[in-house]
């Protein structure tokens, strides 16, 4: 278990999980999405090969309409 | 006719109209208005997912990026490292570098920072992205804009989301005579006319959402403003007769009985 803040709300999530992971949980992977991870933004090829670890901070943006 | 094609930032639009996308009813009325408007080009925000309804329908969903040119903006933003910010993850999610950078000054009236927005206009242009730019209608900044590599400068007519019109139209003719970017309104429109008027004074293209949102009929709306857009356009093109004094009577005086 680990303890992350995803888009600024505490969850808790199984060890070794990756950003893909998460996006899948929350029915997320096929959508347009970009991710920053503690800051820094991480580009679509490596959301597999990276694993979040507790304190973690993740954010998941979309588009929405706007002006 | 020869078509007329708005060319900005190496994109050829078939519609001098650009529509925003936010304050709809839901997104089914946001896709019909942008269809009934005619936009090649659609201005969206980018914004956290909400991850406590997973079931949330998603704009993508109606609007298909592949179809029309998304512009991320970057509304709420209120200095630079934020706007930068917005729009770098704006990139990451489809690889646009097309952007419209806005970052205010102001929490009441939302006019822009221009400190703050000349500066984060380097550094995206810098990093390859091609900005359009929300600005004020002053003309020393939006030279300092182009300057420094912008690909459309986007004066205001009026307050973001006010429907006041265009309140500086001497300011505006002088920033599209100064240009040589694409010069399009961005904020103030408040209905058809209005952007009408915007063309004619030889503005490349206008920006609407509240007036096309906020209409009692949104979608008539927007073919309204579809057509105010051309007919400003082919008004502009057309050029104006002399404005006389006097009457010039349009009926011959010779043959008069």
């Amino acid at each position: 278990m680990a303890k992350i803040q995803l888009n600024g709300k505490k969850i808790s999530i199984k060890s070794n999980f990756s950003l893909k992971d998460l996006l899948k949980k929350y029915n997320l992977f096929y959508k347009n999405v970009a991710i920053e991870h503690n800051g820094t933004i991480v580009p679509k090829i490596n959301f597999k090969k990276k694993y979040l670890k507790n304190g973690d901070k993740v954010e998941v943006v979309h588009f929405i309409g706007g002006g | 006719m020869k078509r007329d094609i708005l060319k900005v930032a190496g994109k050829s639009l078939k519609s001098r109209l650009i529509v925003g996308t936010g304050k709809y009813k839901n997104f089914s009325e946001t896709a019909k208005a942008v269809k009934e408007s005619g936009a090649d080009m659609v201005t969206v925000a980018v914004r956290r997912v909400n991850i406590l309804d997973k079931k949330k329908p998603l704009l993508t969903d109606y609007l298909n990026p592949k179809k029309i040119i998304y512009l991320p903006n970057t509304a709420g933003c209120f200095n630079s490292e934020e706007a930068v910010r917005t729009l770098r993850l704006a990139r990451e999610m489809g690889g646009w570098k097309l952007v419209k950078l806005e970052v205010l000054g102001d929490k009441k009236t939302l006019y822009p920072n221009m400190l703050e927005t000349i500066k984060s206009t380097k550094v995206l242009v810098k990093e390859g992205f091609k900005v359009m730019v929300y600005c004020t209608d002053d003309l020393i900044l939006a030279k300092k804009l182009e300057d420094n590599g912008a690909s459309a400068i986007m004066p205001l007519a009026s307050p973001i989301g006010s429907g006041l019109g265009l309140q500086n139209k001497i300011n505006i003719s002088l920033i599209i005579k100064q240009s040589k970017v694409p010069v399009i309104i961005d904020a103030g429109i408040g209905t058809a006319s209005d952007a009408t008027i915007a063309m004619e004074l030889g503005c490349d293209g206008v920006l609407i959402n509240s007036a096309i949102a906020n209409a009692k009929k949104p979608i008539l709306m927007a073919r309204a403003f579809k057509n105010a857009v051309i007919s400003g356009r082919d008004s502009f093109l057309a050029g104006r007769m002399q404005k006389n004094y006097f009457a010039s009577p349009s009926s011959p005086i010779t043959g008069l009985i």
